[in-house]
């Protein structure tokens, strides 16, 4: 088992070598000069360009600059900003508000997706299944933006029960709306994976024989029909958690939330290459981790498979 | 038991997820102002300064508005765009190109540290040092010493200091505005502290203005308190406890926020509001003219307009832009149309300039022009003119609307012509690639006429990127500075301007007006002639 984890931890390395470069390689293709944009309308003098461009390693070829990068990277130097702060600040102010933000989002979608899931699996037809169903297609069909806006207006502004934004304080409290927004299209998928799962193994063998045993309802349902049934779910929610952070930037703006999302976006329009980069290759090693972790979770809910 | 197994997974995940975001309660808890209960700190909105606060190289709203906040400069500008003495005790000058400044006593920055002649030479000479690459440099290029940039190798030759409390500034040539432009954030004092070490300074500033920043939060928010140091009477004297300056990327957002009354002063109104928002602030919504400009810039190196049928044309074209209707149905009154190359805001503003009729709307008279042009030298009855913006902001929509215009009066084709980002479209300026008219607007760092002729219009200046040149204009600008009074030098500027009318390196769009509110808990709320909030006015309830 360590083993195994040790051998898929070392596949990062290749990983991370081939996503800088690729990066690279795009962010540096992308039209437009960065250092002429500081100076807004007015714009810059030749000379301090430059000067600017020298200091950012801007008038090396591609090759160079990308080593350099990597240089860096190694000695855990990220490099600077335009603004002049070090990427690794920013990166390392913006990570945590929206890890906190998906783990939440992921919470919720996990207890309510799973947990109503279960129950319209188990009364597959009924009265249940039928509202949730519908009510999950309706929520998969709105965009983000507009439930997030009408959460805002409803349930900030009219009944001022939680805060509109999170920007000055993103505590547990000014993360809950944004995180239910977050998660509820997740939440219908969640839902939705896990009833046609379960519905479809409460009328398999093994329960039936557990049935048949005599365990009681409440045991079979949970150690049989729901531990086989999270199989697909844990898959999903471990590729959502990569999602999550990368994919948030709506939602994020919405609530004004200073996450990864609309740091990577101010970064790409005003040409923050290496924060692009190290931002970008940071969201894939977190789809990395989560991957390892939903195969390691298999083993967990499914005794036959094995890591060796 | 492998049941229990799982179930930890879960409640670990579950509990993950409650630690985590309850570590970031603590930080910041107790400066809770949004609740607006017992505190009175005054909210704003405003954006990440994009870079750290030096007044040398803050060349953005952003920080603009926090470091004219934390620092006082030798003058002030009043709401209506007046200066005023701040440090300075007096600005003289016989000939107005060597000007002796004295430094009024008593001054400090935040540090204790006192202000000196050395704190205003010392600051810009590093904003002139080459190496140290300052985006705002350009302001320091009327300075003896300085090249075109307003860069140097080392200290300028033109800054001499005297004496503790006095120094001299002598410029490449005459300008009787020279005082006017010193209360620019650029010309604003460093302290001693700063040039040992700028990072941190930055980050962190020693400043000698009504506030200092207390804490500066990242894309979240910065903390300005007033500074003790800065005298009780003093002109800009803080008349609150403090401001927290809300960093909001979506001003959707901080409208809903002011709403619900979490928010004191916006400082723009969103577009999706711009209709509504009088009625659902009353008297406590903000519509003023800025000193902002927009403007069609017709490159001279296209030939369909040069020489008289190229006049002609860029006349046409003028006539055929309904400018009122435009600004009425498309911006929703948040623009007004233009009636010169300046703005309303600034001292000297005239609508009555000869050669202004040029902007009335009249399409038998534009129609006409364009047919004479065509008679003398024809571009085709199939010609397409290109508007070039970029489109990362909402451009599109005013480019259509001025192009159906030009269609329908013209008989021409026109289109949009789009650059993904700001910075492909600057290339592009610069690089004369532009295929046809382009869009420039230009906001003034100071209120003189000549903040808005002399960047864009002059030969070879720094915007001008139409490439225009006209030795009479910058003849008349060069006049224009070295008059010997204000009113003097408006009137050279206005007889500038007839010139720009009669050649249309630019056709004049619209002013932006600053539109802007505040909340019930705040009041003596005044925006200034730069459409920044005048903060250390602002009184808020505790």
């Amino acid at each position: 088992m360590l083993w195994y984890i040790g051998r898929r931890l070392l596949q990062v390395i290749p990983v991370f070598l081939g996503a800088t470069l690729l990066l690279y390689a795009m962010v540096f293709a992308l039209p437009g000069d960065p250092v002429a944009a500081l100076g807004g309308e007015r714009g810059l003098s030749a000379a301090v360009q430059e000067q600017i461009r020298s200091q950012y390693n801007l008038d090396k070829p591609f090759i160079v600059q990308y080593l350099l990068y990597l240089k860096g990277v190694v000695t855990l130097d990220f490099g600077m900003t335009f603004s002049h702060r070090p990427v690794i600040d920013i990166i390392a102010e913006a990570v945590p508000i929206t890890f906190r933000l998906a783990l939440m989002a992921l919470v919720i979608e996990a207890i309510f997706g799973i947990g109503f899931g279960l129950v319209a699996g188990l009364r597959k037809g009924g009265v249940f299944d039928g509202t949730v169903l519908v009510l999950s297609l309706l929520v998969i069909a709105v965009p983000t933006f507009v439930l997030g806006f009408v959460m805002q207006f409803v349930v900030g502004v009219q009944l001022g029960w939680l805060p509109i934004t999170a920007g000055r304080d993103p505590n547990f409290v000014s993360l809950l709306m944004p995180a239910m927004v977050l998660a509820a299209t997740s939440l219908a998928y969640v839902l939705r994976l896990t009833r046609t799962s379960v519905a479809e193994n409460i009328s398999a063998d093994y329960v039936r024989t557990a049935r048949a045993k005599g365990l009681p309802r409440a045991q079979v349902t949970t150690r049989h029909v729901l531990r086989n049934s999270l199989i697909p779910v844990v898959t999903f929610l471990g590729a959502d958690l990569g999602a999550l952070m990368g994919g948030a930037i709506v939602t994020e703006g919405i609530f004004n939330i200073p996450g990864v999302g609309g740091t990577l976006f101010r970064a790409i329009t005003t040409g923050e290459n290496t924060l692009v980069v190290s931002l970008t290759t940071l969201l894939v090693l977190v789809y990395i981790v989560a991957n390892l972790l939903v195969d390691l979770l298999y083993a967990a809910l499914d005794p036959r498979i094995r890591y060796a | 038991m492998k049941l229990r197994r799982y179930a930890g997974v879960t409640a670990m995940t579950v509990a993950g997820a409650l630690a985590l975001a309850a570590c970031s309660g603590g930080s910041t808890g107790g400066d809770d102002g949004a609740s607006g209960a017992g505190t009175a700190f005054v909210t704003v909105s405003g954006t990440e300064p994009q870079n750290p606060l030096v007044p040398t190289n803050t060349n953005e709203v952003g920080g603009g508005l926090v470091v004219t906040q934390i620092f006082s400069g030798l003058v002030y500008y009043g709401a209506d765009g007046s200066h005023h003495n701040e440090i300075a005790e007096s600005i003289e000058s016989d000939d107005d190109q060597t000007w002796t400044i004295t430094i009024a006593d008593g001054w400090k920055f935040s540090d204790g540290s006192p202000v000196t002649a050395n704190s205003f030479v010392d600051a810009w000479n590093y904003g002139i040092l080459r190496q140290n690459a300052q985006t705002q440099s350009y302001f320091y290029s009327y300075i003896e010493g300085t090249d075109d940039d307003g860069l140097a190798d080392g200290p300028a030759s033109g800054l001499n200091v005297v004496d503790d409390h006095t120094f001299t500034v002598t410029l490449k040539s005459p300008d009787a505005e020279f005082p006017l432009r010193l209360g620019y954030s650029a010309y604003y004092p460093l302290p001693e502290a700063f040039f040992e070490d700028p990072d941190t300074l930055g980050e962190q500033p020693v400043s000698n203005g009504p506030y200092v920043v207390e804490e500066w939060n990242h894309n979240r928010q910065i903390s300005l308190r007033p500074n003790p140091e800065y005298p009780a009477d003093g002109p800009r004297a803080a008349q609150n406890d403090g401001v927290d300056y809300v960093i909001y990327d979506n001003e959707d957002t901080a409208y809903l926020d002011l709403q619900a009354g979490n928010l004191d002063i916006i400082q723009n109104v969103p577009a999706s509001a711009m209709g509504t928002f009088e009625d659902d602030l009353g008297d406590r919504a903000v519509s003023i003219p800025a000193a902002i400009i927009q403007t069609m810039t017709v490159p001279e190196y296209l030939p369909e307009f040069q020489g008289d049928a190229g006049i002609k044309r860029r006349q046409a074209i003028s006539h055929a832009i309904d400018r009122e209707q435009i600004t009425e149905t498309i911006f929703n009154g948040s623009r007004i149309p233009a009636h010169d190359f300046t703005s309303p805001v600034v001292p000297g503003y005239s609508e009555k300039i000869p050669g202004s009729e040029v902007l009335d709307y009249d399409a038998t008279r534009a129609k006409q022009l364009w047919d004479e042009a065509e008679a003398e030298s024809p571009v085709g009855a199939d010609y397409t003119l290109q508007i070039a913006s970029n489109a990362d902001s909402d451009h599109q929509t005013w480019v259509d609307a001025v192009c159906n215009n030009i269609r329908q009066v013209l008989e021409i084709g026109c289109e949009f012509y789009p650059y993904p980002t700001f910075a492909e479209f600057l290339n592009a300026r610069t690089g004369q690639a532009v295929p046809g008219v382009f869009r420039a607007g230009w906001q003034a760092d100071y209120p003189s006429m000549s903040n808005f002729l002399g960047p864009i219009y002059r030969t070879g200046a720094g915007s001008n990127h139409g490439f225009w040149s006209n030795p009479e204009f910058d003849q008349l600008l060069t006049e224009g500075g070295a008059a010997a009074t204000p009113e003097e030098s408006q009137e050279i500027y206005q007889r500038a301007q007839e010139i720009l009318f009669a050649q249309l390196p630019g056709i004049p769009l619209w002013y932006n007006s600053t539109t802007a509110g505040y909340g019930e808990a705040v009041e003596n709320v005044q925006f200034g002639w730069d459409s920044a909030p005048i903060l250390y006015e602002v009184t808020k309830q505790g």
